[in-house]
């Protein structure tokens, strides 16, 4: 593991400092033009929620998968949980990984497997007993509000409870940061208020909630601190901020 | 890794193979093709070869000494013959009175009675039988050089041929079998390929929720090499039930040839056939899914 080094340890638990990210062109190898992260620095303590918003190009995608060490930077540092994102050695990024938890727009379960062997399957890859795989994942399934549908396939379950499914997967390692990409873009109204307050109950716990969303309405009725990109830049940094959805 | 996660990984390799029933069916129905066709091709060459050294083991060279020539000189160049290790399989003496007797008993019959004496009486000789036919001239100038030997007997044209056809079918073998390898491994890792990459989607959330590079692909190549190990057992088992039946009906129709076509045993086969093709099964299966998955892994 990479961490690093420094005599104080930093009091955030996510850390973008000056981030350029320039995607290379695929048929020639060459730089872009176009910079999807252009200087771009970002502080989060422990415990925060915050809606990084934006249209669709402004950058957020590229943010998470910096942050899941996907990609790396082109130009600036990313410091996540003390890993030094831009120096960690391939076969420490699983480990790094486990201490977050990711939720996608289209929850990505596996959909040949149960909803307790979905969840189980974090469990599972950092090695857990059986027996404490047999008590977390029923606690969870609990938690998310799936109690009675262990049994049941994806495909038999509706946009939301899919959604909980993907979120108890990520919540059962007990994350110290909750990334989440376009949560609710998938669902219905009615769903993403019970999806968002379920995130929210999350984070009361103390796990650091990150989510990424174009959503308006729910970023401007959750009062939260809102991070707003565009073109690749951060053009506001709010406690409590609101959003204006222009697409 | 730990106990429980060793037995999860052999656990979801079978059951992958049960998740992916299309995929499995069409790379079991692929490596069981290509190993048939390989047994097959392997049986066949085998017992050609088999044939043609059944063929060259008849093949002597006959060594006839000069008259009055004492026993000492006759066994002193036996044991010369004898020393040639490399081109001699093994050496037999026919003295004057049983190459009378074997010609009375092939040619005259009751005509014999006749003669009253050996007709053959300076016919004693040796018949070398060879290890490897091709170096039969070599065998003939030595034995030319020695004293005391009268004429030295061969069979040029059925050494020249014999070594002819080995030769061509060791070329021939080894030109279909290594064709046929390289299409088994081209089609078989096609297969893998095709039906990982339907899985990429499943490698990635793997990934993303923090699984290493080695359990994302343990339970890939535990269902590649059982696929393997399946794919080869069903070719195996078709060729150990139709072999018998095959050899059989080739010796009934062409009874003639008899003593000619000398065919090897299923035991026989398999004893190169199983190993050979349990390393294929399981070689194109273990790399396959490792080579494929890595493609996969880079999240």
């Amino acid at each position: 593991m990479k961490k690093k080094k420094s005599s104080k340890p930093s009091p955030y638990i996510i850390e973008l400092n000056n981030v350029t990210k320039i995607y290379k062109d695929s048929s020639t190898g060459a730089n872009s033009a176009q910079h999807a992260l252009h200087d771009v620095s970002l502080k989060v303590k422990p415990g925060e929620f915050v809606f990084i918003v934006g249209e669709s190009g402004s950058g957020k995608s590229t943010m998470i998968k910096l942050l899941l060490r996907e990609l790396t930077p082109t130009e600036g540092t990313i410091t996540v949980m003390g890993y030094d994102l831009n120096h960690i050695r391939h076969h420490k990024i699983p480990k790094f990984r486990r201490n977050i938890g990711i939720v996608f727009q289209n929850f990505r379960l596996l959909n040949d497997r149960n909803v307790y062997e979905n969840v189980a399957f974090a469990q599972r890859i950092i090695q857990r007993s059986n027996k404490e795989i047999r008590r977390n994942v029923p606690a969870v399934l609990a938690r998310v509000g799936l109690a009675g549908k262990y049994k049941a396939k994806p495909k038999h379950l509706s946009g939301g409870e899919q959604q909980r499914v993907a979120i108890a997967r990520a919540l059962v390692n007990k994350p110290s940061i909750l990334l989440c990409d376009e949560p609710t873009g998938n669902l219905d109204p009615k769903i993403t208020w019970d999806i968002m307050k379920l995130l929210e109950n999350i984070n009361e716990q103390g796990t650091t909630v990150l989510v990424v969303t174009h959503n308006a309405d729910i970023v401007n009725s959750m009062q939260k601190r809102v991070v707003t990109l565009e073109k690749g830049v951060i053009v506001s940094d709010e406690e409590k901020g609101g959003y204006i959805d222009e697409d | 890794m730990k106990i429980n996660s060793f037995f999860y990984t052999l656990q979801q390799g079978f059951k992958n193979i049960f998740r992916n029933k299309l995929f499995t069916l069409a790379s079991l129905a692929t490596i069981g093709a290509c190993l048939f066709l390989f047994g097959i091709m392997y049986s066949i060459l085998a017992n050609f070869e088999n044939i043609i050294k059944n063929a060259e083991n008849g093949v002597s060279v006959t060594v006839f000494f000069d008259e009055g020539l004492d026993d000492a000189s006759i066994q002193s160049i036996g044991d010369l013959i004898n020393n040639q290790t490399e081109i001699v399989d093994h050496v037999e003496f026919i003295s004057a009175e049983e190459a009378w007797d074997s010609f009375k008993e092939e040619y005259l019959g009751e005509y014999a009675d006749g003669f009253t004496e050996n007709p053959l009486a300076d016919s004693a000789h040796y018949e070398i039988y060879l290890k490897d036919v091709s170096r039969q001239q070599e065998l003939v100038d030595m034995l030319n050089s020695l004293n005391g030997i009268r004429r030295v007997n061969q069979s040029e044209m059925t050494a020249t041929t014999l070594t002819g056809i080995n030769k061509l079918v060791a070329y021939i073998s080894v030109g279909i079998i290594a064709i046929l390898l390289a299409v088994s491994i081209f089609l078989i890792s096609n297969t893998i390929t095709i039906g990982i990459s339907v899985r990429k989607e499943e490698i990635e959330i793997m990934k993303y929720i923090g699984a290493t590079d080695f359990f994302v692909r343990s339970p890939f190549v535990v269902e590649g090499m059982l696929i393997g190990v399946i794919g080869t057992i069903i070719p195996l088992l078709l060729i150990y039930f139709l072999y018998d039946v095959v050899i059989g009906f080739i010796r009934e129709r062409f009874s003639v040839l008899s003593q000619l076509l000398t065919f090897l045993t299923i035991q026989e086969i398999f004893h190169v056939l199983i190993p050979i093709s349990l390393a294929i099964g399981l070689g194109i299966g273990f790399l396959g899914s490792i080579i494929t998955v890595r493609k996969h892994l880079r999240v």
